[in-house]
């Protein structure tokens, strides 16, 4: 479980984020939801330390990641994957060289051993076959899934995503979705996803944080946000006609 | 302002560079890439020094022909003159502004579209020392075999002006080679390898600086990289000047 209390961070006097405290639980896929500006990019990259918050707390099962020392921050990374939003592979590696990548460093694995998990990894996000291809052979989709392979490989407890579904046509972004949602039941992870994709939201959602203006502006799940009476988390997930149809027909039908 | 945002650079240049040399996380993974950077940086540039050397080395030696005749002067004085000025300025020098063109821009878009991409970000994520892990296998394969390209660039250079003496009728074979081998100085050789070395460090690491603070898209890259090679070009001339006082006094 990860825990945020007041997390603040200003960039040029600028308050991107103003005291935002939520959970993020265990074995949960954790939407972080927002308008772009909001400041959940700036929250996302404070969680995985990649930003430094100037007050509050964040509580990786306890431990203040804002009070750890550069080797406890070391070796807290071991327990975290993270996948961008542009995959961020690596040009120079092969799919199979960039899921083993992190057992290189961080295992005394043989090569054998190695390559077995790789690609063991790789299967279990549905990749067969594309071992010695380079990122830039293979389609975004594709990718996205070897950057989930690679962000598993260690069996990490907490999973970040960035917008795994940018750039990817709808059917593909739900099979990343429904892939993201396995793997954080089967490995009972703590999953935080930053997503603006309402499919996302209403299919995968199973904790929903709303971030507005830098503040947390809603908390719940993929089945309260139907009959959520928060005026902004409305219009922002039912923005499009379609999605103001299928709310009208989920309440008038008394199911998800 | 322009001394305050130089102090500022230099100061992150210095905090940088103390993030780079730190012990490797793993010495297996180190040596792999020092393998491979030693083949991008080192061997792939063998073609370019041989092509200019060459080059460099004939036209050097029908200046010195054409400009130092005189009936007081030696045969084979041109010969000499073309060594001493391979030796002492050109195989060192301007070989390495000329690499830092090729070298520099090469190691900062390349960092630059790391950091752009996010697999800068990606390795942090990991826990792993990003700056080492990129910047220091480049700076020490450049180190280790800028010797060897700086030995290639005297011999063909010398061989070019050989190619002045042998086909064309300005001066005897017999004098040129004379010339090259008289008043040898050995303690030249070792001046010109420490100056490359030396600039073989500003080469890769104000190169990789420039890479690794890139921020925005490709545009930037391509800004990054005109930078670090002409801060690396100043860079150099500048400790030209400096070693070349303190080594040959």
């Amino acid at each position: 479980m990860i825990e945020v209390k007041g997390v603040e961070k200003s960039f040029d006097g600028v308050q991107v984020l103003k005291g935002v405290s939520c959970t993020f639980e265990t074995g949960k896929t954790n939407l972080i939801i927002g308008q772009s500006g909001s400041g959940k990019t700036v929250l996302m990259k404070s969680l995985v330390g990649l930003l430094r918050p100037e007050k509050g707390e964040i509580l990786y099962d306890g431990r203040d990641l804002l009070k750890m020392d550069r080797e406890e921050t070391q070796s807290l990374r071991t327990e975290i994957g993270m996948l961008f939003q542009g995959s961020a592979l690596f040009d120079s590696e092969t799919v199979l060289g960039n899921v083993e990548f992190p057992l290189m460093m961080y295992t005394k694995m043989t090569d054998a051993e190695r390559k077995d998990r790789a690609r063991f990894c790789l299967e279990r996000v549905g990749l067969k076959g594309a071992d010695e291809k380079y990122p830039s052979e293979i389609s975004g989709g594709m990718q996205k899934r070897v950057a989930i392979a690679r962000a598993i490989a260690l069996n990490p407890k907490y999973l970040f995503c960035d917008e795994p579904n940018s750039g990817l046509d709808p059917k593909t972004s739900i099979l990343i979705d429904e892939l993201l949602s396995d793997i954080t039941h089967e490995y009972q992870m703590t999953t935080v996803i930053n997503t603006h994709d309402m499919n996302s939201v209403l299919g995968i959602g199973e904790n929903i944080v709303f971030i507005r203006k830098g503040h947390r502006e809603w908390v719940g799940n993929k089945d309260l946000v139907y009959t959520a009476t928060n005026e902004a988390l409305s219009h922002f997930i039912f923005a499009t006609e379609l999605f103001q149809k299928v709310k009208e027909y989920v309440i008038s039908n008394g199911h998800s | 302002m322009i001394i305050e945002s130089a102090l500022t650079t230099f100061g992150r240049y210095c905090i940088f560079m103390s993030r780079v040399f730190s012990v490797p996380q793993k010495w297996k993974v180190f040596g792999r890439k020092f393998l491979q950077e030693v083949g991008k940086l080192g061997l792939d540039s063998i073609p370019l020094t041989i092509v200019i050397s060459v080059f460099i080395g004939a036209v050097i030696c029908i200046q010195m022909q054409l400009n130092m005749t005189s009936p007081i002067m030696p045969a084979y004085s041109t010969g000499l003159a073309t060594r001493d000025i391979l030796l002492l300025e050109f195989s060192s020098a301007v070989l390495c502004l000329i690499l830092s063109g090729k070298v520099g821009s090469n190691i900062a878009s390349e960092i630059g579209t790391m950091r752009v991409t996010e697999q800068i970000d990606a390795l942090e994520i990991m826990g792993i020392n990003s700056a080492q892990f990129l910047v220091l296998p480049k700076i020490l394969a450049f180190m280790f075999f800028i010797p060897v390209l700086v030995v290639f660039s005297i011999a063909t250079g010398l061989f070019g002006g050989w190619i002045i003496a042998a086909f064309t009728d300005m001066i005897p074979v017999s004098r040129y080679i004379y010339g090259i081998q008289t008043m040898f100085v050995e303690w030249y050789v070792w001046y010109t390898i420490i100056k490359a070395v030396v600039f073989s460090v500003i080469i890769t690491s104000v190169a990789s600086f420039y890479g690794y603070y890139v921020k925005g898209g490709a545009l930037d890259v391509g800004k990054a990289s005109t930078q670090a090679v002409v801060s690396s070009s100043i860079l150099i001339l500048l400790f030209d000047v400096i070693l070349t006082k303190l080594l040959m006094q």
